[in-house]
């Protein structure tokens, strides 16, 4: 499961982060490290970009952006 | 002896609020050298020797964007006293993580703990003194908004560069990481000393597989196959690549630190708030229409009714000063020359640019109101799908949208964007969208060929700037500004209230900096024009204009406009005179047809154009390189006379080539 598939209100566990340059290290810096808990808490009026909830802040990625993000469990908030 | 201090932190930190608070009126804002990032500089309250310097917001020193290497520049090669790092207290876990990375460049540092009554105020906590003495450097709780604890902090950061108190070398790396770390510190250790390159901070660049660090510390090509090899067997034995592994272990430090100093019972009365306040502003199918009302509310207000009041209100101001100078230049006696520069010329040029202050300093009051409050972070949002397709973000749609008004606070407003490619690809676009100073052409022109279908003639015009706005994105996109586009990954703040103090200070900056442009570029373009308007070639003053240089200039060029239908010396001569402001296209056409009323020059009007050329002319000065204020405006920003140049051949040739596009087409049709 990837973090774009899933829906608002929903959250999960990372497993990892793909992509790769500058995109993947703007990720990790971010905080959407291996083992983090993550919400998405929005999904942007036209569709695109979606809203997260983790490390205690709210950060707003692209759904393309979030497909290379690997979910490993994933829970209802 | 005199201390520089380097104020960092993340962006939404309340590092401008901090700075704001710490220094006085007395700073200097410019360029970082070969960038437009901006630099402040200002002198810290009641210490003379300690000067502070404000560093982009950034969350990591990564290699990637430009703020991040401005950052690691200045901290490497710079050397300041001492680093004051803030770090908001709300939201810790992740602005921690720069406070590592600073922490190894073994430089002197404080931390300033914002945001600390916020914290308190939602019954959370943290051990202050337990941080401190895990992190090994000292921590100062603050509320940069309320002032608290700043004078503390201004003792203790002065105290601690004073005794260079570097911080202690901590290990917060453990396992297979410390091995790559220590292994190639022993490695490089010569180099990085040659390079001045504190040790530890090289070695973990190496290990992440920075480029920049690897050039600049000279690593061979063997040295270059035994880090690899080092680092290869790192990620084998952690099972993830060598970013992954240092990001995760950066932030399991910090979890580990907060787990010991962090109480926390519940998200901040803030973050409620925010959360709440995005339900409605954010929403599904209210966000955009209430996106859109607060934009023409701006708008109105900006260009209607306040901006237009104070503008009308300050051309009396100008108008009157100009008769008092006239009047007592005729006293005196003085040439006529002389007279007619400082009236014709200066007096009428620079004026009709001052006119536009109050509009500035007003949009400037409600973008700084946008942007403290955290709105321009949701319209972000909002608008990112709509300019992803032209390769910006969505960060680039208040720019965008304010060149409707002004193409000059615009092109100032692009400052607010992190991405220096955006930035700069905005600042090119902005100018197509048909701003405020246009209209009054398309009045003109439209009540002598389309008296019946003017509405619609207008919206075809201000669709048109939008549809080349896009086509030129593409262009741009896959052309000069290829290359990797900055990834849309930001952060949403807290809504805050925003402080009287840096929104009056903001839009005190933006005009001063108009008003310093008005008196030097603007000058000197509008003393260029009136000479060219009012000489002829022998450079005797001529009475009729149409004898002058800028007539003759005028002539030359017409034909060149012949694939856009017209040719008429008339017509270029507006043209060029519409530099100095677009409005001065109407009011050159009428001095040189001679005309008074609108009748009489709808009539001469009509012995230049047809009525598809006088569009074609239109669709021209909708798209050439805007007004001198403008100009001057994207010379700043870009920070060069060469690319602003390059800036205003791009748009000339594009106006040029879409009015021909229009008239060849009409042709084949009409």
């Amino acid at each position: 499961m990837t973090l774009d598939s899933i829906k608002p209100g929903q959250g999960g566990i990372i497993a990892s982060v793909g992509g790769q340059g500058m995109l993947r290290r703007r990720l990790l810096d971010m905080g959407l490290t291996p083992n983090t808990k993550v919400y998405v808490r929005k999904v942007a009026p036209l569709g695109d970009p979606i809203e997260l909830f983790l490390r205690n802040y709210v950060l707003t990625i692209r759904k393309e952006e979030a497909s290379k993000i690997e979910l490993k469990e994933v829970f209802n908030e | 002896m005199k201390y520089v201090i380097a104020l960092a932190g993340n962006q939404n930190s309340g590092k401008t609020t901090l700075y704001n608070a710490l220094t006085g009126s007395n700073q200097h804002v410019g360029n970082f050298p070969g960038v437009t990032i901006e630099k402040k500089e200002g002198q810290i309250k009641r210490f003379k020797d300690a000067s502070l310097v404000d560093l982009p917001g950034i969350y990591s020193l990564s290699p990637y964007s430009l703020e991040e290497v401005v950052t690691r520049d200045f901290l490497l090669k710079e050397h300041p006293d001492l680093i004051l790092n803030i770090v908001d207290a709300t939201n810790i876990e992740r602005n921690l993580y720069l406070t590592l990375q600073l922490m190894e460049l073994s430089i002197p540092m404080v931390i300033a703990l914002n945001m600390m009554d916020e914290v308190r105020a939602s019954g959370n906590s943290i051990d202050v003194m337990k941080l401190s003495k895990h992190l090994g450097i000292p921590v100062v709780p603050i509320s940069a908004s309320k002032k608290e604890g700043v004078s503390e902090l201004v003792e203790v950061a002065i105290k601690t560069a004073q005794e260079k108190r570097k911080p202690v070398k901590l290990d917060f790396c453990t396992g297979e990481v410390h091995k790559a770390i220590h292994a190639i510190s022993h490695l490089i250790e010569d180099q990085a000393k040659e390079a001045e390159y504190p040790l530890r901070f090289a070695a973990t660049k190496l290990v992440e597989g920075d480029e920049l660090t690897f050039k600049e510390l000279k690593i061979t090509e063997s040295q270059t196959h035994i880090i690899e090899h080092v680092v290869e067997d790192m990620e084998k034995a952690l099972n993830t690549d060598r970013e992954a592994a240092l990001a995760d272990m950066r932030y399991s430090y910090i979890e580990q630190i907060c787990r010991d100093t962090v109480i926390k019972k519940q998200e901040t009365r803030e973050q409620i708030r925010s959360e709440k306040i995005d339900k409605v502003l954010t929403h599904k199918y209210l966000g955009i229409p209430i996106f859109i009302g607060i934009m023409f509310v701006i708008f109105w207000i900006t260009f209607g009714a306040a901006g237009a009041f104070l503008q009308g209100y300050l051309e009396e101001i100008i108008a009157l000063a100009t008769d008092y100078v006239a009047n007592l230049m005729e006293s005196y006696q003085v040439s006529p020359w002389l007279h007619s520069l400082v009236i014709d010329g200066i007096f009428a040029g620079v004026g009709s640019v001052l006119s536009f202050l109050p509009i500035i300093v007003i949009l400037f009051f409600f973008l700084s109101m946008l942007e403290d409050s955290g709105y321009m972070a949701r319209i972000a949002f909002l608008m990112d799908k709509i300019l992803r397709k032209i390769g910006l973000s969505g960060r680039s749609f208040v720019p965008m949208l304010i060149g409707f008004g002004c193409s000059v606070p615009a092109i100032m407003a692009t400052r607010t964007l992190a991405s220096e490619r955006d930035r700069k690809m905005t600042i090119v676009l902005t100018p197509f969208m048909s701003c405020s100073a246009k209209l009054p052409i398309y009045g003109m022109m439209t009540m002598a060929f389309f008296p019946e279908n003017a509405a619609f003639i207008m919206i075809a015009l201000y669709i048109m700037g939008i549809v080349v706005a896009i086509l030129s994105g593409l262009l741009l996109k896959g052309t000069i500004f290829k290359g990797e586009p900055v990834p849309f990954v930001m952060e949403l703040p807290a809504y805050r209230i925003p402080s009287r103090k840096s929104v009056l200070l903001h839009m005190w900056e933006k005009a001063k900096d108009f008003l310093q442009r008005a008196f030097t570029i603007i000058f000197l373009g509008t003393i260029i024009i009136w000479f060219l308007q009012s000489f002829d070639w022998s450079l005797n003053m001529v009475e009729d204009s149409s004898y002058s240089i800028l007539a003759t200039i005028g002539s030359l060029i017409a034909p060149i406009f012949i694939p856009l239908g017209f040719n008429d010396w008339k017509a270029s001569t507006a043209l060029i005179s519409g530099l100095t402001a677009k409005e001065a296209v109407v009011s050159t056409l009428s001095v040189l047809t001679g005309t008074v009323t609108d009748l009489e020059l709808s009539t001469a009007l009509s012995t230049i154009f047809t009525p598809l050329s006088s569009f074609a002319f239109l669709t021209f000065t909708l798209l050439y390189m805007p007004c001198v204020a403008a100009f001057a405006a994207t010379k700043r920003e870009l920070g060069s006379v060469k690319n602003a140049v390059l800036t205003a051949m791009y748009q000339t040739m594009t106006a040029y080539v879409v009015g021909m596009v229009v008239y060849q087409l009409g042709n084949l049709f009409i």
